[in-house]
């Protein structure tokens, strides 16, 4: 078994319950924090940890909040962003229904930490039985004096708020959050300024994932340098990964950062290998927005090391060859699979997504759709290829907020790895692999045409 | 005072200040297109990415370049920032872009489009467009609505710079329009078919930089380039009574505000100022108005030739539709 430092407890009966997780060592983080850490101190485990944030761009979390306003003595809030939208990622969602009080434990002390009073909880509106676990946690630990005024006697004040979200993925996107989360339209904010001095109303605002906010409790408690030697290099700890596809055990994981690709997809541990006859075409390693990986690349890069699961292995190769940790969702595609098909599902999605403010993704993630739809219909032309090519080449870096790299990266790495794909459904629509399946033609001896 | 650098000609200008206002202080052909950012419109801006420029050095203090085209517009200069606008050719390839995609589902009916000659989208296309679009895929389509008794909206030519909806934020004290759904269907509206009717309302027409929000007093009664622009003034109680009135002979045609050479208004007028007074003996006219920039057919670029037109040919083409004389040029 690998480290579990978030899940340890998770199949415990009633985990969810105040009292059972008390039993277990819970809120022994917000007892040592609170009693006998100052909140810089907090910060400086934090900190020294090494803990990257688990919502997609693995920022430093320690530094994200070393950036709050702390001297202009305005409110501070701290937001937890559990609008998890993304397809393939589906961790924050196992977190939050098996261990509710571990989010709040985290929140408790990184509010400690930030000097903040009043935290949010914004969650994805489809998460409806979530959104209960997470009042009826709230209420237990109100009850138990975890949570409300004068926690623990130490005088130190914190309310927590459910804020269900109404469906939109460009909420997760952390301004467009903000702005949700005031009432308005969920368009992204143009930066500077970043929330962390303009956020919440206004005032100086943290915006961290759920995966991060868990990981804190367990830093206060064992400290930062033992978080920090866990793991590998800058990728430090442990991340939760949701694997899915056609893998013998989909589920969700805690895997230790480093840990090499294959092993996490073969092993009995993790994946389980590939299910039914099929051997490995392809991985997206980090949600349905990073950069898709051939079986070759996804193993190993493309100076021969093994591919691991850490933020600067599967970077490794930039766009050419390499991919993104991302949020850790973990989608795998065996040979029998459509890469066209995929890549026109993922576009779908962000067509449908994207919040319509800016320009190039407004109008370019339709158009993406739109010619992909053709090509996976089998009316496009090799010229479509290099049309869809450029089209995201014109959304990428263009935009307000990086929904719009999101739809470009899955387009371009799909034709950069797979052009022959594109390829054969200009000149054999009729061998496209999703619509064999459909139509129940065997997809066996998939090299010979039907 | 701090100094940036934009191909490779430096200024100074106040701290705070966007490269955008930066570069229109030195003027000239390197200041970047804006079509959604309005400077007496807070809060507008980053929308539309015509803007889009290179920084080579983010500042004297930090030399690296920064990783991403950044919209102009809405980036602060920083002492010492190195900004290539038409001398990178990597801008002018994402501008091309954006121009492209603006395109994707926009009508391109300037022969019957009010805007033209005065539209920025079609300015922008010009310098930077295609010769054709390459999407061969519907256009998203609306048919056009009145909002209220002023206003014809034809939500198809829309860019959604959302300048108008500022308009109505900033200068009315009711607002009842603003954008529905999200994405690429995204649309201006009213609320549940509200009519737009405050005594602003008209200044929504002159900040929209298409033929979007269109005046209906105005529409199809004459061609922007038929006529002549005059700076008049009159007492007012409600605005500054400051406007250009266009004129076609000794009538007026209609009223608008006064635009900037970068196409802005800096005094909004009232809606009395606009459609109450089309008699010339209302007004003290100033003058000419002179020539501006930023208009297609000042700079000569639109095919008719109204100022070499004979003149029966001018008194031919009098109150008729654009598309009755389409071809006469
Ligand atoms: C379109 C879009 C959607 C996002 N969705 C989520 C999300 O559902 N959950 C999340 O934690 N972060 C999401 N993010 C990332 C957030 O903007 C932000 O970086 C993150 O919440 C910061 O937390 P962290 O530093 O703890 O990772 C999204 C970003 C974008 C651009
Ligand atoms: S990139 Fe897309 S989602 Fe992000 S602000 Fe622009 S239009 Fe909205
Ligand atoms: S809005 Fe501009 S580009 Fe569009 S049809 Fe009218 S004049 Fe032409
Ligand atoms: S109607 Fe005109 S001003 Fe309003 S958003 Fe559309 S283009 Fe902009
Ligand atoms: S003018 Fe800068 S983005 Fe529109």
């Amino acid at each position: 078994m690998g480290k579990r430092l978030l899940l340890e407890h998770a199949h415990v009966e009633s985990i969810d319950r105040l009292d059972v997780y008390r039993r277990h060592g819970g809120y022994a983080a917000v007892e040592k924090a609170l009693k006998s850490m100052s909140p810089a101190e907090v910060v400086e485990e934090v900190k020294k940890s090494g803990l990257r944030g688990r919502g997609g761009a693995g920022f430093p979390t320690g530094l994200k909040w070393s950036f709050l306003d702390k001297k202009s003595g305005r409110p501070r809030y701290l937001v937890c962003n559990a609008d998890e939208s993304e397809p393939g990622t589906f961790k924050d969602r196992y977190l939050m229904e098996k261990l509710p009080h571990l989010l709040l434990e985290g929140i408790i002390v990184s509010s400690y930490a930030l000097e903040s009073h009043c935290a949010f909880i914004y969650v994805r509106g489809e998460f409806r039985w979530i959104i209960k676990i997470l009042e009826r946690a709230i209420e237990e630990a109100c009850a138990a004096g975890w949570l409300g005024k004068n926690i623990l006697g130490t005088g130190f004040d914190l309310d927590i708020i459910v804020h269900p979200g109404a469906g939109a993925y460009i909420c997760g996107e952390e301004t467009a959050l903000l702005e949700s989360l005031e009432g308005k339209r969920g368009l992204p904010r143009i930066k500077p300024p970043f929330p962390a001095v303009v956020g919440l109303y206004g005032m100086p605002t943290v915006v961290n994932n759920v995966e991060t906010l868990a990981a804190t409790p367990w830093i206060v408690l064992n400290g930062g340098d033992a978080y920090a030697s866990i793991g590998i290099g800058k990728s430090t700890g442990t991340k939760l990964i949701s694997a899915c596809g056609n893998i013998r055990k989909p589920g969700v994981y805690e895997i230790e950062l480093g840990l090499s690709l294959e092993e996490f997809l073969y092993s009995d541990e993790w994946c389980g290998g590939m299910e039914g006859a099929y051997g490995l075409k392809a991985v997206v390693p980090g949600g349905s927005s990073v950069p898709i990986l051939p079986a070759s690349l996804a193993l190993k890069t493309a100076s021969g090391q093994p591919r691991l699961l850490s933020y600067e292995s599967l970077a490794e190769g930039g766009f050419e060859s390499g991919s993104m940790l991302g949020s850790g969702g973990f989608i795998v595609y065996d040979e029998a699979q459509c890469i066209v098909r995929n890549t026109f599902n993922f576009a779908r999605f962000y067509h449908h997504e994207s919040c319509g403010q800016c320009s190039p993704c407004r109008e370019g993630t339709g158009w993406l759709e739109r010619i992909l739809h053709k090509l996976e219909e089998g009316h496009g032309t090799l010229a479509d290829i290099d049309l869809l090519w450029d089209v995201q080449k014109k959304i990428e870096g263009n935009t307000i907020c990086p929904l719009g790299d999101a739809a470009a990266w899955p387009v371009a790495s799909a034709i950069r790895h797979f052009r022959h794909e594109f390829e054969e459904h200009v000149h054999h629509p009729e061998r496209c692999l999703f619509r064999r399946r459909q139509a129940a033609v065997p997809v066996n001896a998939l090299a010979e045409p039907v | 005072m701090i100094r940036i650098t934009i191909d490779d000609i430096e200024t100074q200008v106040e701290e705070g200040t966007t490269i955008l206002n930066a570069a229109r202080k030195i003027g000239g052909k390197i200041v970047p297109p804006a079509m959604c950012y309005y400077s007496s419109l807070p809060g507008s801006g980053g929308k539309c990415r015509a803007c889009l420029v290179k920084v080579e050095q983010a500042s004297a203090r930090d030399p690296r370049p920064m990783p991403k085209l950044v919209a102009s517009c809405c980036t602060p200069a920083q002492d010492g920032m190195v900004v290539r606008n038409i001398t990178s050719p990597e801008v002018i390839e994402a501008r091309k872009g954006v121009v492209e995609l603006l395109l994707v589902n926009h009508p391109l009916d300037c022969p019957i489009c009010d805007q033209a000659g005065e539209c920025d989208l079609q300015n922008f296309a010009y310098e930077h467009g295609l010769e054709k679009t390459r999407s061969e895929f519907p256009r998203r389509t609306f048919d056009p609505i009145d909002i209220g008794p002023h206003i014809q909206l034809h939500m198809t030519r829309c860019i959604l710079c959302y300048r108008c909806t500022l308009v109505a934020d900033q200068l009315t004290n009711e607002r009842v329009h603003g954008i529905l759904w999200r994405g690429e269907v995204s649309e201006i509206s009213t609320y549940i078919q509200k009519a737009i009717d405050n005594d602003f309302s008209g200044n929504m027409i002159d900040v929209c930089p298409v033929g979007a929000l269109t005046d209906k007093h105005f529409r199809f009664r004459n061609r922007v380039w038929f006529l002549n622009p005059m700076d008049a003034h009159r007492a007012c109680s409600k605005c500054s009574g400051k406007v250009v009135l266009w004129l076609r002979g000794k009538e007026i045609y209609r009223v608008t505000a006064r635009k900037d050479a970068y196409g802005e208004v800096h005094d909004f007028i009232c809606n009395a100022c606009r459609w109450e007074h089309y008699d010339l003996n209302d007004w003290v006219v100033e003058g000419p108005r002179s020539f501006q920039p930023w208009s297609v057919i000042n700079a000569n670029k639109y095919n008719a030739q109204t100022k070499e037109l004979p003149d029966q040919l001018y008194s031919k083409l009098d109150n008729r539709r654009w598309n009755e004389f389409e071809g006469v040029t």
